[in-house]
Order: C-alpha cells, then structure tokens, then sequence
C-alpha cells in the first residue's frame, strides 16, 4: 500500500520531469543545442505566477496561460538574439551561454525577492482531497499528473500527425536532406525553442502552489532533467517524457527504502544505461556514433 | 507547380572553393545544355562532391559565379536552390530513418510546393498529395513498401527512395551522385532504366564511377582532376583522349 503511494508519489513529481525533458530534447533534436537555462525557465514560470499574482491579481488559471506564452516569446527573442549566433560553433559556446544566461536570470530574481520561498496557494477549484480508491489524495497533485500526461500526448500528436511535427523529426534527423527538398529549416528552429521555453514555464506554473517557489528552483532540477534526457535517449522526445515519469516513480521509491540514497539514485541508473545502451532506453544507436 | 517541366541549363565560370590553403574546386567552367545528360567523372578527391555541394548551396564558393538559366544563383541557400527546381540526392544514403516512405515524398512535395507556416488540417492538406505520392513510389518499385519505415529497407531500396524524393520536387536540374554506387547488377539496370525515363523533361547531372552506365546515360562527359576541368566531350571521344587515360582509366584500361 506504501509503495503505491510511493509510486503515484512518483508519477507526480515525474510530470515535472517529464513536461522539462520533453523541452529540451525538442530544443536539442532541433538546433543541437543543451539548454542549460532551461531550469532557469521554470523557475520564471513559478515566480512569473507569483509575482502575476501579487501584483495584478492575475489568478493560477490565467497565469496558466498567460506566462507560458510570455516565456515562450522570450525564449524566442532568446534563440535570435544570442543562441543563432552560436549554433555554427562548437556546441560548447551554447553550453556556457546558456549557463550564464541561468545564472544571470537566476540573481536577477535573488536580487529582487531574496532567497525565501514566496507562498503560493492553490487554486480554490482544486483544493482539497480526492479519494481514489486504493488512498485519498490531494486533488491539485493529481490534476498536476493528468495535465502534464494531457500535454505530453498532444505533443506527441503534433510530433506524429502534422505537417510541422514531420518538418521538425525530419530536420532533426538529417537537417541537409531536409533543406535539399527545399524546406526552409532555420524559420522552424526559433518556434521550436520557444515552445520548448514554453514547456519549461508551464511547468514552472504548475510547480509554484505545491514547489517551493524561490530563485534557486530551477538549478536544483536542471542536474536531475539532464540525466532524465540521457536516460530517455537524448533527442528522443518519447523517451524523455517516459524517462521522466520512471525517474520519478524511481526517486520516490527510493525515498521509501532507501531515504539518504535516493537522489543519488537517478544518477545510478544514468550510468548503468550510459553503459549498457548508451543511445538512451527510447534513442536510436545511430544517434550517438553521429 | 505542374507536372511538365522545363529543362534548365547550368553553367559555372571559374568557379573556385578553397578549404584552409586546400583548393578543391580550381576555376571550373561547367556547361550543361539543358535537356542533357551531363556525367562529372574523376579520380576520388578531384572535387566532384564539392563541385556538388557548391551547385546546390551546401557550400559557398570562394569565388566564381553559378548561372541557372543564365540567372546568379552564386551563394543562395540550398532551400532555396531546392525551390528553384534543383534537387539532388546524397553520395552516403541519406534518409530519415524513422518516416515512413509515404512521409518521406510527402516532405519533398512540401518543400515543392513551399508551404510556409501552416500547420494545422495538416492531414487534409495532406491528402491531396497522395495520388501524387504513391505514383512515385510506384515508378522507384517501391510501393509495396509505402507504409514502412525507411530504416527497414535494403541499400537498394534505399537508394531507389532517394531518387523519388529528387523526383518529388519535379526538378529542372536533377543532381545525381553516384546514384548506382554499391548496387548490385539488377538494381544498376532498374536505376538506369528509370534515369533514361525521367529525363525526358529535365536535364541530369550525375556522379558516377561506373563507366557502363555513363557510357549508356550520358551526352557529355566532363573528367576532373585536382579540382580542374581535364577534358569535356561526348563519352566515346573523352574515353579515349590520352590525358584521360593515363589520369583516370588508366589502371581499368591498361
């Protein structure tokens, strides 16, 4: 019984994971770039609501909306301003420039409210518990795990069934070929990472009523989401989003059997599949020797 | 755009493409008439695949200028070269190995017909592509095979895709290299057989080693070396031109 709690547990954290791996593996299949700012992203999405919230009012469900859109255009701005201007170097340039930008937004931030979490309390509508029949558990938990499995899946179907979906896998996979029929890849790449920003601020928004909501958020994630990516199969957006969900689960159980080991525990798991499949669980081998 | 095209005509002055201190493409003037089979034969490392990716915008020339239809194209994107009626298969098999065939010509039409940010009824728009579709699958041999992935097909096969999506963007100037390379005998005399039929309203250029089938293909034959044109002419007069021989023939010949 403990140990289904533990699970679902899991599976709630994991859609954090999951919403943030599914990101950046959009972010990297697309412009081969990682994201360190990624973790920084979510945590605008978090103080975005509160500060939305305190200052104009603005409630959860609009925020809901409201800030991944802002974000996302942000994000935007972000690609053309300063990552298109590295993408033809050495993939390291993007790494520090996005890190330095995740510090910068992070002190901003700091400087502005302090190290102290801000409260943030839910929504009314979604307050309370649920029972769900093998344990009653508080509703917003669950609603956070059916959204992000809602927003996983409809990614998925644009991924799969939709004329940009198979621009974006197609110039993911062999972007010369792509552009040699004539598809203009590079109008495409500023809207994936955007979206992929958006991502990262609907999880953050979604993390301010039950997450601690402070500055240093987002670093704190960042380390577990890459191992979640590499554990997927980096690119692979079916993996990430998998790999989130199992490395939740995984960290919760953890915590029930083995408390002071489990955030290390992830970390375990990255090398044993480094090691044993190091494409990834979902990832094609072919990926890793280009 | 319509199914009938008009060939275009290429030419190239003095084009060059230097590689740090390394000239791989030095002041080559090429001619294709249009409506011609043109074949670029030469020792490996004489600068075709560059003289390749130059043509089709995957490099940018150092200098020299690139006239399709007598209009600059020098230094233009690739899509844009695409989109210009140039398509152009890839010497390594290129292909995206987790779309399925019907995908795969699918994005070529796309990229034809260049339809910008829409993306939604995406399936609708879609739809009308799919005579188009499986009639070029049909014509590469491949349309028992339409709804698979292409990373399950044989290198044969493989290649016979490739040429289907060149063919879906209904080029003018197709650019073929080395489209028989590592084929056995049935699948060089498919390929042949279908370059001889999509001919007819393009012009062809293509790399290639095999000496048969530029012998069965081509009108004009241009060898180079080091980067430099060494002879142009018809294959029977080229074949047997000395310089030729001792550069390039030579070990098959002698």
């Amino acid at each position: 019984m403990e140990l289904v709690l533990q699970l679902f547990n899991g599976l709630v954290s994991g859609s954090f994971y999951a919403l943030l791996a599914l990101g950046l593996s959009v972010i990297f299949g697309m412009l081969g770039v990682v994201n360190f700012a990624h973790g920084a992203f979510y945590m605008l999405g978090a103080v975005g609501a509160f500060v939305l919230l305190d200052t104009v009012g603005l409630s959860w469900w609009l925020a809901l909306v409201v800030v991944p859109v802002v974000l996302g255009l942000v994000g935007m701005v972000f690609e053309r301003l300063l990552v298109a201007r590295l993408v033809r170097l050495d993939p390291l340039y993007n790494f520090l420039l996005t890190f330095g930008i995740a510090l910068i937004l992070q002190d901003v931030v700091r400087l502005r409210y302090g190290v102290q979490s801000q409260p943030y309390s839910r929504p009314e509508l979604l307050d309370g518990q649920v029972n769900l029949g093998l344990f009653v558990y508080p509703k917003y938990q669950v609603f956070v795990l059916v959204f992000s499995v809602v927003v996983s899946v409809l990614v998925w179907l644009v991924l799969t069934k939709t004329r940009v979906g198979m621009i974006v896998r197609a110039s993911t996979e062999r972007p010369e070929l792509t552009r040699a029929l004539g598809i203009d890849v590079r109008r495409w790449v500023t809207p994936v990472f955007g979206f992929g920003i958006a991502l990262a601020g609907l999880a953050g928004v979604l993390a301010a009523p039950m997450r601690a909501v402070n500055s240093g958020m987002g670093g704190d994630l960042i380390i577990t989401i890459f191992a979640v990516v590499v554990i997927g199969g980096l690119g692979s957006v079916f993996g990430s989003v998998a790999a989130g969900y199992l490395v939740g689960m995984l960290s919760a159980v953890g915590n029930l059997y083995a408390s002071a080991f489990s955030q290390s525990l992830v970390f375990v798991l990255m090398a044993l599949v480094l090691l044993l499949r190091p494409a990834g669980l979902f990832g094609r081998e072919e990926g890793v020797r280009a | 755009m319509s199914e009938a095209t008009q060939p275009a005509q290429l030419r190239t002055r003095g084009l060059l493409r230097e590689f740090s201190g390394f000239v791989a493409v030095n002041g080559v003037d090429l001619d294709v008439e249009a409506g011609t089979v043109h074949a670029l034969v030469g020792p490996n490392g004489a600068g075709k695949t560059t003289l390749f990716n130059l043509l089709t915008g995957f490099l940018k020339p150092t200098g020299g200028r690139i006239e399709l239809d007598g209009e600059d194209v020098t230094g233009l994107r690739p899509e844009r070269i695409a989109q210009r009626g140039v398509a152009r298969s890839f010497q390594i098999t290129s292909l995206f190995e987790e779309l399925t065939l019907v995908e795969h010509v699918e994005l070529a039409l796309q990229g034809r017909d260049g339809l910008g940010y829409r993306f939604w009824r995406s399936d609708k728009a879609l739809r009308r592509y799919r005579a188009e579709t499986d009639d070029l699958l049909e014509q590469v041999g491949l349309i028992e095979h339409a709804n698979k992935q292409a990373g399950s097909l044989a290198y044969g096969q493989k290649r016979a895709l490739e040429l289907a999506l060149a063919l879906a963007l209904s080029p003018r100037l197709l650019l073929l290299d080395e489209p028989t390379a590592g084929m056995g005998v049935e699948d060089v005399a498919r390929t042949v057989e279908l370059i001889r039929r999509v001919r007819a309203d393009r012009t062809v250029v293509l790399v290639e080693h095999n000496m048969k089938v530029v012998g069965d293909l081509t009108d004009r034959v241009t060898v180079l070396q080091f980067g430099k044109v060494l002879a142009e002419g018809p294959y029977e007069e080229v074949r047997n031109d000395p310089r030729v021989i001792t550069a390039y023939l030579g070990e098959n010949v002698a």
